[in-house]
């Protein structure tokens, strides 16, 4: 596949000082960051309203500020319980693609043996199979093993869906690292499997990073394959939540501003503290 | 498969016997090395192999078998129709406009996205004091699940909503529309959201890509006298292609299978009337919840064979000129 495969990045260098730019710069740079972030805010915002207060002024400011309606999602609705199971499926996946994927990877790298390129090959097919096409056998398929309605029948399909791109974005990093290290390492008495624990895992950490994040965010935000695998109401996503909660109390539109904005906050949190690895990640994915 | 070429292996081997035992020994012990680098090799991969297989590949294979059956679900199928389901599928004109519909947001997006995209990341390819925090912020739509973004705009896009009572206190109340239940008009609004989720990622990927083009390039093209736009024109652009092009194959594969948004957004009487559906939605209605399995895997396998055409014809055409690329470009 060609949406191959530079590793990640390194910052680039402070070449020239920072400096205020051109005025045309920051008017359109202006424009575009307000037209991207209005919507979110008006979001937020909105939950501090009424409803009658957004009935009478759909456009208007809060008039008083009211906390109630994000009080209220907070102890009455299913959101802990929801961000919860968001939690566990991410991090299950995650922990699944990053181990998964760092095995077949370290091998198809770092070992020469006849059938590597077809087993490459093989991975990379994968990218052509989107998981939305192949929604409804994977539901049959997930029924026949008797694991819908658990946590495994959102992990592991989104496991397996991740691998190829996982695997592409992981094997050039660690070939790259160099022959002379495994090496040393083999004098001082380490095996293969030793200099992918001691040498390999320590030095892909920015590489883990981008792909375990890639996936996070990947399964939080997923809606599709929850929403068919998942019936039990007790299991379900933040993603399924906000849309159970905006059809159930379609007269409360300051309860589903609320409820949204608070389900939008966990990945724009984790957006920030992490945005350098995954708009690194997508950068050394698409460096040709 | 770039990557292939620039693939360095350890020789087999790595770890020789010591030197000074007896001929046998050493053949033994080599074969033993042999044996557990075999051992590691299969120790390693085939987690990775038989979860792959089994939830991306067998599906896929399933979904054609089940295809030919009507079969509602439980028990074995039984009652083949061999392609009926197929015929059956393009004589729908639900179905067809679906087809109509993803049409629609493919070429929406690559049209609209690409253009604006590409004019705002060359106007922002430069250092400006608070460009991480332009970042941030653009970005910010794209990281958002697609359910929660479609809930958002559904509040705001709603019938006396936020944008209605917003057009008519500037005067421009002649443009309220039904936003999401005229079934004219219910697309270009999808379209519109959708490309306020994705123009952001468009950008970044773009700025990205202009991180990497050399700036002593244009230095040298403003010497020789070009223009601003001469230089976007015959330096930038070139060395953009790969980028633009990938972010184009991205768009198009997310558009043919486009389902989250559309599904929370749209009412399902308008989505039922094809006025709004996808062939991702159409096929969780009629495959999931109208208990039509044989049907709706029919439309996934359809779903998929045009994803798949349309990634190789991409491919095939397109990104082929990436890959010399990316090999002429490793020499530097």
């Amino acid at each position: 596949m060609t949406v191959a495969v530079n590793s990640v990045p390194a910052p680039s260098p402070g070449r020239r000082p920072v400096q205020w730019s051109s005025p045309l710069t920051y008017a359109i740079a202006l424009a575009v960051a307000a037209v991207s972030i209005a919507p979110v805010v008006y979001v937020i915002v909105g939950g501090f309203r009424t409803t009658p207060q957004i009935v009478n002024d759909p456009a208007g400011l809060p008039d008083p500020w009211v906390w109630d309606n994000y009080y209220r999602v907070l102890t009455q609705s299913d959101f802990w319980r929801q961000a919860f199971n968001s939690a566990v499926i991410a991090l299950g996946t995650t922990l699944g693609v990053v181990v998964l994927g760092m095995a077949a990877a370290f091998v198809l790298a770092r070992y020469s043996f006849r059938g590597r390129e077809w087993l490459y090959t093989f991975f990379t097919l994968g990218l052509l199979f989107p998981a939305g096409a192949a929604i409804l056998p994977l539901y049959l398929l997930l029924r026949d093993l008797s694991l819908i309605n658990s946590y495994y029948a959102v992990i592991l399909p989104q496991v397996a869906f991740s691998l190829p791109l996982t695997i592409v974005i992981l094997r050039p990093f660690l070939s790259a690292i160099p022959r002379e290290l495994e090496d040393a390492a083999a004098i001082d008495g380490a095996g293969r499997l030793g200099f992918l624990w001691r040498i390999v895992l320590p030095l892909s950490r920015p590489a883990i990073v981008t792909v375990g994040i890639l996936a996070f965010v990947a399964s939080w935000n997923a809606f599709l394959l929850p929403l068919l695998v998942l019936g039990d109401v007790n299991l379900h996503t933040l993603p399924l939540g906000v849309q159970n909660f905006s059809s159930q109390y379609t007269t409360d539109t300051a309860g589903v501003l609320a409820f949204t904005s608070l389900a939008m906050l966990p990945a724009l949190l984790f957006f920030t503290l992490a945005e350098k690895q995954i708009v690194g990640g997508l950068q050394g994915a698409v460096k040709g | 498969m770039t990557s292939a070429s620039q693939t360095r292996t350890p020789a087999d081997g790595a770890l020789a016997p010591p030197a000074g035992l007896r001929p046998g020994a050493r053949a033994a012990s080599r074969r033993a090395e042999t044996r557990r680098k075999w051992y590691e090799i299969i120790g390693l991969t085939t987690p990775a192999v038989l979860i792959y297989v089994l939830f991306v590949l067998v599906p896929m294979g399933f979904a054609f078998y089940y295809s030919l059956f009507r079969w509602r679900g439980v028990g074995p199928p039984t009652e083949y129709v061999g392609f009926r389901n197929y015929t059956l599928a393009f004589q729908d004109p639900i179905f067809l406009d679906a087809l109509r519909n993803n049409a629609i947001i493919v070429f929406g997006s690559l049209l609209i996205q690409g253009p604006v995209a590409l004019g705002i990341a060359l106007l922002l390819n430069r250092r400006f004091r608070g460009r991480s925090a332009f970042r941030l912020l653009v970005f910010v739509p794209y990281v958002l699940a697609e359910v929660t973004v479609g809930i958002m705009w559904k509040l705001i896009l709603t019938d006396g909503g936020t944008l209605d009572a917003l057009l008519r206190s500037v005067g421009l109340g002649g443009l309220v529309q039904a936003w999401l239940a005229d079934l004219d008009v219910v697309i270009w609004t999808l379209l519109f959201v959708l490309t306020w989720k994705y123009v952001g990622f468009a950008i970044i990927l773009l700025l990205a890509g202009l991180s990497n083009v050399p700036p002593e390039l244009n230095e040298a093209a403003e010497i020789d006298g070009a223009s601003w736009w001469q230089i976007q024109r015959h330096v930038t652009l070139p060395l953009l292609g790969p980028t633009i092009r990938i972010w184009m194959f991205l768009s198009m594969i997310g558009s043919l299978q486009v389902f989250d948004m559309v599904w929370v957004t749209s009412v399902p009487a308008v989505r039922s009337l094809g006025a709004s559906a996808t062939m991702a939605t159409y096929m969780v209605d009629n495959g999931f919840f109208a208990r039509l399995w044989g049907y709706g895997n029919a439309v996934a396998v359809i779903l998929f064979a045009i994803s798949f055409v349309a990634a190789l014809l991409f491919q095939r055409f397109l990104l082929s000129r990436d890959i010399e690329g990316a090999i002429t470009r490793k020499g530097k």
